[in-house]
């Protein structure tokens, strides 16, 4: 237990600089080039923006942190944002929607925890499989076509504010201090960095690691249903294809953040970091007129320098 | 030359080994399939439909039995489908430029090479994991792929060309006679070369590979290299069937490649499966989609059979290896 609770400490020394230097590069880059970018408005949209992605990417680093990978999450998110359309469309209850968003969100994120957990089937693949059923089930419930005309109690939770602050990056907020609650202050946030770096302790411990996975993975689904909610009313409908890749952005943001891939380490501010550096990112790009194709490739080599880097630092 | 990483897995053989025994049971529920479809369907035995299985099975085994090679060594190539795609378009780009087909192939197969490559390099020196680089480079082929073909569709390809993928030679699709080259080559390489061997060996154990003195980064290197060059075959293949090209052609193709590894019993722990087995895996799966298209289901269930497959899949392979040890 001793040696899980040294490797769980964060770092800031080593790791601020990381993804903040990736951060005030990108910030200054678009400066200098992107006419606009520096506008009020437009860094608030930037921030609105980020708010799905950090409700994916909070629960992927906790995921992650498990040694684990969740490559369902945007097919769920697809899925989940369909559940919200279609129930909120046939009973015109926000509440209702988002009940059966989380509900099948949740669903997913048990059973991957469950195919991870119990049946012992590498993670990458478990949820690969789990991506394939959510994609299919999202083309099946909508038959391929857009879900329109949903109440607009959904479509104002996107677009309404609180005491001058947009809902969705309120909610965001909220998000972030219940993780960051969840992982620091308390026992079940110890037990994930154990998961990660010493899942034996746990055992002898006398708890259930096995309980402990599927708690963690079932918290991914749920949160990917929240972003339904979000998903839903950004877009003002609901589609089959429209959370597909989502995921990707979600690892992009814990990896560039600083959250290990291999040493169950795991840093949810530098999460959030990340979750901005990608929105700057694309966003900018978005400002120069570059198409969304050179977006989701300039996303991957972030990733992969990212990943390069955090390789050189376990070596170092 | 023996078996090193089987014997290390396996029980002593018996009168039939393991391999052969879980290889029987595969081409079983093979022929179960195919009696189960022929009785429900009226179309499924006429020589169209079973020449159209061969055909669509051997495009999912042009990609799979690369990626069986990455799988052997425990690792795993998500960037396949991506790389189908890039290289389907750039072959087809070179194809229009210059008017020659064989330029065309030669692009599309080192394209497909070097992104395989780029993957091995990200793998041994960056020292990324393999499905997490992968999926990085997965994104970059997308993203290069769209861009470059900015929403257009190339299409209208030279006669000749259109053979490769569409044409018949005594009565049977030329892509079946490339299905049986590759099968051939890919068995050989695997089970009859040194190299072959040690990328068992890798799989089964990097640490005592490396100690036993096999080059670990360069067969891993191969190995990717391998799977991306197979991903250009396949683009190819494509290109001359379909006779057009778009940016989203790789979507569908990489979970059905690995479906097909999997259904094929190589798993994916590393050091254990054939190329032989991913042929029937591939043939497998393509039976279950092409019933489902006789009996008129929607094209829109395919993922999710397919990542149910998938899993299950995974599963029983686990529970049979878990059993025999």
């Amino acid at each position: 237990m001793r040696e899980a609770a040294v490797v769980s400490q964060p770092n800031p020394l080593q790791r601020i600089p990381g993804v903040a230097i990736v951060l005030v590069l990108l910030i200054a880059l678009f400066s200098a080039i992107a006419p606009g970018f520096l506008s009020v408005a437009n860094l608030s949209n930037v921030l609105v923006q980020s708010t799905i992605l950090t409700m994916l990417a909070l629960p992927m680093t906790l995921i992650i942190m498990t040694e684990g990978l969740d490559l369902s999450m945007g097919a769920v998110l697809t899925l989940t944002s369909l559940c919200v359309a279609i129930v909120s469309l046939a009973t015109h209850s926000m509440l209702l929607g988002l009940g059966a968003g989380l509900l099948v969100g949740a669903a997913f994120g048990i059973a991957n925890g469950w195919l991870v957990a119990i049946l012992g089937i590498p993670p990458f693949v478990a949820t690969l499989g789990t991506l394939g059923m959510a994609q299919g089930l999202s083309l099946i419930v909508s038959d391929g076509q857009s879900v329109v005309g949903i109440p607009h109690s959904v479509r104002d939770i996107y677009s309404s504010t609180l005491l001058g602050i947009p809902v969705p990056i309120v909610m965001a907020l909220v998000t972030y201090a219940a993780f960051h609650g969840l992982l620091y202050h308390t026992r079940f946030g110890t037990y994930i960095f154990a998961l990660g770096g010493n899942r034996e302790a746990l055992r002898y411990a006398g708890l259930s690691p096995n309980k402990l996975l599927i708690a963690v993975y079932a918290l991914g689904g749920a949160m990917a249903g929240i972003a339904g909610l979000l998903m839903t009313a950004r877009m003002n409908s609901g589609h089959p294809t429209a959370g597909l890749g989502l995921e990707f952005d979600a690892i992009a943001a814990v990896a560039v953040g600083g959250t290990s891939f291999e040493r169950g380490n795991g840093w949810l501010l530098g999460t959030l970091l990340g979750v901005i550096a990608v929105g700057v990112l694309r966003n900018g790009l978005n400002l120069i007129s570059m198409p969304s194709s050179v977006q989701v490739a300039s996303v991957g080599i972030l990733v992969i320098v990212a990943l390069f880097l955090d390789g050189l630092r376990s070596r170092a | 030359m023996t078996d090193i990483s089987k014997d290390a897995m396996m029980p002593p053989r018996s009168f039939l080994s393991q391999d052969a025994i879980q290889m029987f049971y595969r081409l079983l529920a093979a022929l179960l399939i195919c009696a189960v479809l022929a009785v429900l369907s009226d179309s499924f035995l006429s020589l169209g439909n079973i020449l159209n299985v061969l055909r669509q099975a051997s495009l999912t085994f042009f990609i799979a039995s690369g990626l069986t090679l990455v799988v052997l060594t425990a690792g795993l190539d998500l960037s396949v489908g991506a790389n189908v795609a890039l290289s389907a378009c750039i072959a087809g780009t070179v194809i229009h430029k210059t008017g020659s087909p064989a330029l065309g192939i030669l692009t599309g197969l080192a394209c497909g090479g070097i992104v395989g490559l780029l993957n091995g390099v990200m793998v041994t020196a960056l020292r990324i994991p393999s499905f997490i680089a992968t999926y990085g480079m997965l994104w970059v082929l997308n993203g290069l792929t769209y861009w470059y073909m900015a929403g257009e569709t190339l299409h209208g390809f030279p006669a000749g060309f259109r053979q490769i993928g569409s044409g018949y030679l005594f009565g049977l699709p030329i892509p079946v006679y490339l299905l049986l080259v590759f099968l051939g080559i890919g068995t050989l390489f695997a089970q009859r070369t040194i190299w072959g061997q040690e990328i068992y060996a890798i799989g089964a154990n990097p640490v005592a590979a490396r100690l036993s003195g096999i080059p670990v980064a360069r067969r891993l290197l191969l190995v990717y290299a391998v799977s991306g060059t197979m991903a250009g075959l396949a683009s190819i293949i494509f290109l001359s069937r379909l006779n057009s090209a778009e940016a989203d052609i790789g979507e569908s193709l990489t979970l059905p490649a690995i479906a097909a590894v999997l259904i094929g019993g190589t798993s994916l722990f590393g050091g254990v499966g054939t190329v032989f087995g991913t042929f029937i895996g591939a043939l497998i799966l393509t039976l279950v989609l092409n019933g489902m298209n006789l009996l008129s289901v929607s094209a829109n269930w395919q993922p999710l059979v397919t990542g149910i497959i998938v899993i299950l899949a995974v599963w029983l392979d686990m529970k049979t290896r878990r059993r025999a040890q």
